[in-house]
């Protein structure tokens, strides 16, 4: 069971920061390259197939490391950062604001980016801003987050 | 100066500041 949801969490979690990194490295600085008809393609395309693929991503990443950590007793003591699982206590923080941030934030956002919700030009550009300022705090906080994860883990003598 | 978070650099340099004081924020936790 163990094994089961900490290939889960993994799993879930390489499709999420990796879909992260990509807006952040490669998309935005693409969609700011490109003539508006390309944007627009990528807009109906591929943006929101990556984005569905993301926020999902982000929800079982959570959800399996919620149930990891209930598995070892210890999603409690995690949270409270209470002891040895405050290390693993400031990963689940981070990640749980990166969630939050992620359906939050940058979802709803998005769809009045993408047309799937009504906004007039300004308030697109306005949601715009919002999302990437979001993406771009998630792109920030999944260094400490991946450090605080991987080091209750492997790296406990740091501590 | 804008936003540093505009740019990758800014991100990524704020990331990692922020993992050092978190470091030393959880090293004195546990």
């Amino acid at each position: 069971m163990e094994t089961l949801l900490a290939w889960g969490h993994f799993l879930a979690g390489i499709t999420w920061i990796g879909i992260l990194y990509y807006f952040n490295f490669i998309q935005v600085p693409f969609l700011k390259a490109v003539t508006p008809e390309t944007k627009a393609e990528a807009f109906k395309h591929l943006v929101p197939n990556a984005l569905w693929w993301f926020r999902w991503g982000a929800l079982f990443t959570w959800l399996f490391g919620a149930a990891l950590l209930m598995n070892q007793h210890r999603l409690g003591s995690a949270f409270l950062l209470q002891g040895p699982d405050a290390v693993i206590g400031m990963g689940a923080w981070l990640g749980t604001i990166m969630l939050v941030n992620v359906w939050g934030i940058i979802w709803p956002n998005q769809k009045k980016v993408l047309g799937l919700k009504e906004a007039t030009a300004d308030e697109k550009a306005k949601a715009g801003r919002m999302a990437l300022l979001a993406s771009r705090t998630n792109t920030m906080l999944s260094i400490p987050m991946l450090f605080f994860m991987a080091s209750s883990g492997h790296a406990s003598g740091l501590f | 100066m804008g936003n540093p978070l505009d740019t990758i650099s800014g991100t990524i340099t704020a990331g990692f500041v922020l993992t050092v004081i978190l470091y030393v924020l959880v090293k004195a936790l546990v």
